[in-house]
């Protein structure tokens, strides 16, 4: 690993890396939507770009022509593309791609699968039970959607430490030692190709089986495609949500009034979910300038990486009054945590229900919960960010604090 | 006079924001992209929320006209 100096500027040497900007990055962004709306850094291969506003982000997320999404990851030296679609393709690959995917998807798809994730959060919860604290992302968030998306690939709910590990592997530790990007793929292939024959064999009612009856002009997936697809769904529906499921905690723990009335109110989840969901965007994408584009007055030049953040985008002021201020009764909020055009995020249903699922079923059972005291909350780095750990107190609770 | 809805199908992505605000004037096809329920005239009684579901479309696809 290189060893990296601290920024000075983040205008003209910014790292998404940096301590700082993972344990608080909104006054960064704050900074540097002032200053210097379309920041660089020469840390990255063929340098970095980083737009701060809404304005920019959206006009890069709207053109495939100019930025492409063959890298979906900044990442310090670029490694060998890995196609892994739909999220890594542009036209014309990429509406087919997604379009095999986008029936599984749909809101009457995800909300045959509510009851059973209201289940598995209740299950959570009683193995909480009458604790005096826990924590709320190792011992609730992070099981909820690799329980949810392991059922719907039907694969077993009890290999859930083997993917967060493939997925800290990828999506933290490899954007600076991309050593063990190609080994962690390998095992990832590996496991799939295991289970697609094993579907081919014995079909069930589950996605492997579903691609494994899938045909793009006529013809089944090809097994790079299948095996990319598959490792996107995975690593795209398990940080990303028990992220969002985190910050949302993490939010209602360090603001006891939004805790109460949300709590007394649970009618009020559906503008919250919108609202932690614009406030705490768990996902960053990003871009590879395929051709030199000007977007924001500032020239973009061909093969160097966008940072393109939904998050920043999210606390852009000039599109959401009080941006700043996290508003649990926001009535209207356009916000783009799930992306903004073609490449919106496929799973953003599932996200969503989860998401509300997992706060209601906790406010039930635990409406009265702060962090624990001396917390050390650690939020994850890089393209996802979300509380990694967060120790909560139950004040109510035998033996509570 | 009277208010229509429209899904300006170029633009959805899909998001569906609108039928979860509106669900008596959007529902979501088989690819889950969103489209208007019948003709798109709005009720009286769903104006605000025929608003809401226009001011909630990340992709400024949800079109309202007064006729």
């Amino acid at each position: 690993m290189s060893k990296r100096p601290p920024v000075e500027d983040w205008g003209t040497d910014f790292d998404h890396r940096d301590p700082r900007w993972v344990e608080n990055p909104y006054p960064i962004w704050d900074e540097l939507r002032r200053r210097c709306p379309v920041a660089h850094s020469t840390r990255f291969e063929d340098g970095a770009y980083f737009a701060s506003r809404y304005e920019e982000v959206r006009a890069i997320a709207y053109d495939s022509e100019h930025f492409s999404s063959r890298r979906v990851i900044v990442r310090e030296r670029k490694v060998p593309l890995q196609s892994s679609p739909p999220i890594t393709s542009d036209p014309p690959e990429h509406t087919p791609a997604r379009k095999l995917l986008l029936p599984a998807f749909t809101p009457q798809a995800i909300a045959k699968l509510e009851p059973g994730t209201r289940a598995i959060c209740r299950e959570l919860l009683e193995r909480i039970g009458a604790s005096a604290g826990c924590d709320a992302a190792v011992d609730y968030a992070q099981h909820i959607p690799v329980r949810v998306i392991a059922h719907m690939l039907g694969v077993p709910e009890d290999d859930g430490d083997r993917f967060r590990e493939w997925i800290h592997l990828v999506l933290e530790v490899g954007n600076t030692d991309e050593s063990v990007i190609l080994p962690t793929l390998q095992e990832m292939n590996a496991y799939f190709a295991g289970w697609i024959e094993r579907r081919r064999a014995e079909p069930g009612d589950d996605l492997i089986s579903f691609l494994l009856k899938a045909r793009v002009d006529g013809a089944p997936l090809a097994l790079p495609h299948f095996l990319g697809t598959l490792r996107l769904l995975l690593i795209a529906g398990i940080d990303t949500t028990w992220s969002a499921i985190g910050a949302s905690l993490w939010h209602l723990a360090t603001h006891p009034a939004d805790r109460r009335r949300l709590a007394a109110d649970r009618a009020l989840l559906p503008t919250a979910v919108e609202e932690f969901l614009r406030a705490y965007a768990p996902v960053t994408m990003a871009r590879e300038v395929a051709k030199q584009a000007e977007v924001g007055g500032c020239t973009f030049r061909e093969k160097g990486q966008v940072l393109l953040s939904f998050p920043a985008a999210n606390r852009d002021p000039a599109v959401f009054p009080d941006a700043d201020k996290v508003l649990i009764d926001r009535t209207e909020n356009r916000h783009a945590a799930f992306g903004l055009g073609r490449h919106r995020c496929l799973g953003s249903n599932l996200a969503r229900m989860e998401l509300t699922v997992a706060l209601d079923e906790w406010l039930a059972r635990l409406p009265e919960f702060r962090l624990a005291d001396g917390a050390r909350v650690r939020w994850s780095e890089g393209t996802v960010r979300g509380p990694r750990r967060l120790p909560v107190a139950f004040p109510g609770a035998r033996g509570g604090v | 006079m009277p208010l229509r809805v429209r899904v300006v199908a170029e633009r959805c992505q899909g998001h569906n924001r609108c039928c979860a605000l509106a669900p008596e004037l959007f529902e979501a096809d088989e690819l889950g992209n969103s489209r208007v329920i019948g003709d798109g005239s709005v009720p009286e009684a769903l104006r605000a929320k025929a608003e809401l579901a226009m001011k909630n479309c990340p992709e400024h696809a949800v079109v309202l006209r007064e006729d």
